[in-house]
């Protein structure tokens, strides 16, 4: 990323498009502070597809993608849609001399809905299914009216803040991780059967992964922040130039 | 392009917000004056880097060495074939691991041995240590590795978990009545809780404070080492 000399020891947050933005030491204006290392940057217009890397520890500080509202957008539904399958169609059926179990989550839930265990049962279930819901919904919540030119809605702030800080609690993908490891410890005790509530799972992790390529939070919060006024259309930029993005 | 960039700019000093009397927030990056409590873009708490916050990190980590020993003391599960007449068994996380040995299956043994015994152990220690080094005098790649350490730390916490999810999906599985069931044990809950109590630790770590040690001025980092080296 390009460092400018300038008097001050700071350095630009990508390149420098328009040169119009300001900033104020005093007050902070314009200016951006590497959330891992501390190290002041000057914000700056990025063109989608760019990324921005801290100057002092290289972590990601903003990288822009063309139409990424509307992608994140989608993806928080299709979460939705495919967590409704992964709660309610069998996860795995599992078969020894005539008995047979078939287990969706939901009935996992129910079962355990009066034994000692209840606690660790909800705490699991809210980690790889209530977790990833309610992220989506945060996330609509937030970007629906941004991404149609809107004012962002009363407490988007708070709402997107939260996501972001759920974002490690939700373990959907360890789950199918767990749920291969206790495959093979029963294989040896009875036949199991793979259900559809599994494979849904397995989607679920891939959307988490492409949600997480299209996000970028400066982005989101440059947006949210601008809303009052009119996105300045970043989120939308079309074409993105060859040759810069890293 | 990275590496290339960092090691360029590592040896000149670098204006951070603390410095700069200013206070960075550190969930949405937007920089205020000090007299800000909240942050007004996104309504995070503005904190400044500082070692009294350390203590966040040891409470944190100290519930989850506490209870990480019943979590290796007592049974993760049990399980009981043909009404414990064919007998029912009891393991604990390590007995478990020697049980997928015994069954041959390797792989999903180091999964689980790693998982549950080696992450942990290795993130006490990993949290500890930064712990205590944060915020000390440090040179440029001392910082690197630092933090390099603390992500790996953030990113790994959340996979012990795995374990947990093991024991919630055999004894929702296996309840085939007279034939086999599986019970989850005490060690299951103190588990998880030993997972999350460190996954708070982690993230109560401000990794700002690994910069705060630099030397304002490059006197013996990055470059001249690198120059000395040359010559």
């Amino acid at each position: 990323m390009p460092a400018c000399a300038c008097p001050l020891p700071v350095y630009l947050v990508g390149m420098d498009t328009n040169g119009e933005r300001g900033y104020n030491l005093e007050t902070g204006e314009g200016l951006m502070a590497c959330p891992r290392c501390d190290a002041l940057h000057i914000e700056e217009e990025l063109i989608a597809g760019e990324t921005a890397r801290c100057i002092r520890c290289g972590t990601v500080l903003a990288n822009p993608r063309g139409g990424a509202f509307l992608q994140l957008i989608a993806l928080a539904f299709t979460t939705m849609v495919l967590m409704v399958g992964a709660m309610f169609f069998p996860f795995l059926e599992i078969s020894r001399m005539g008995f047979g179990n078939a287990t969706s989550l939901f009935g996992v839930a129910l079962s355990f809905a009066d034994g000692v265990l209840l606690p660790l049962v909800l705490a699991v279930l809210l980690m790889i299914v209530g977790l990833p819901v309610l992220r989506s919904f945060l996330l609509l919540y937030t970007l629906v009216p941004l991404a149609q030119g809107r004012p962002a809605r009363r407490h988007a702030a708070t709402a997107f803040r939260l996501s972001e800080h759920l974002r490690p609690w939700s373990m959907a993908e360890i789950f199918v991780i767990g749920t291969s490891v206790a495959l093979v410890k029963v294989a040896g005790l009875a036949s199991v059967h793979l259900g559809p509530a599994f494979w849904a799972f397995c989607a679920l992790i891939f959307v988490n992964i492409a949600s997480r390529g299209f996000m970028c939070q400066t982005t989101i919060w440059d947006a949210i922040e601008d809303s009052g006024v009119k996105t300045d259309g970043r989120e939308m930029a079309e074409t993105p130039k060859p040759g810069i993005s890293t | 392009m990275n590496g290339e960039t960092s090691n360029n700019h590592d040896a000149r000093p670098v204006l951070t917000a603390h410095r700069a009397g200013l206070i960075g927030c550190h969930s949405c990056g937007r920089v205020w004056p000090t007299d800000h409590a909240r942050c007004e873009r996104c309504g995070e708490t503005l904190t400044p880097p500082d070692r009294r916050r350390l203590q966040f990190v040891w409470a944190w980590l100290a519930a989850g060495i506490i209870t990480y020993i019943p979590a290796n003391v007592f049974p993760m599960m049990s399980t009981q074939t043909f009404a414990g007449l064919q007998g029912s068994s009891e393991a604990t996380i390590l007995e478990g691991v020697v049980e997928l040995i015994h069954h041959g299956s390797y792989d999903i043994a180091a999964i689980v041995f790693v998982a549950s015994v080696v992450v942990p152990i290795a993130k006490f220690v990993a949290i500890s240590w930064l712990a205590l080094v944060a915020g000390r005098p440090a040179t440029v790649e001392q910082a690197h590795v630092r933090l390099k350490v603390y992500e790996v730390v953030e990113f790994i916490g959340r996979w012990s978990m795995i374990d947990v999810f093991v024991v919630a999906i055999l004894s929702a599985l296996v309840q085939l009545g007279f034939v086999a069931s599986i019970h989850p044990g005490p060690a299951a809950v103190s588990f998880a809780l030993s997972v999350a109590f460190t996954m708070l630790s982690a993230q109560s770590f401000d990794p700002r404070l690994i910069w705060r040690g630099l030397p304002l001025r490059s006197r013996s980092d990055g470059k001249d080492v690198q120059e000395t080296r040359a010559e």
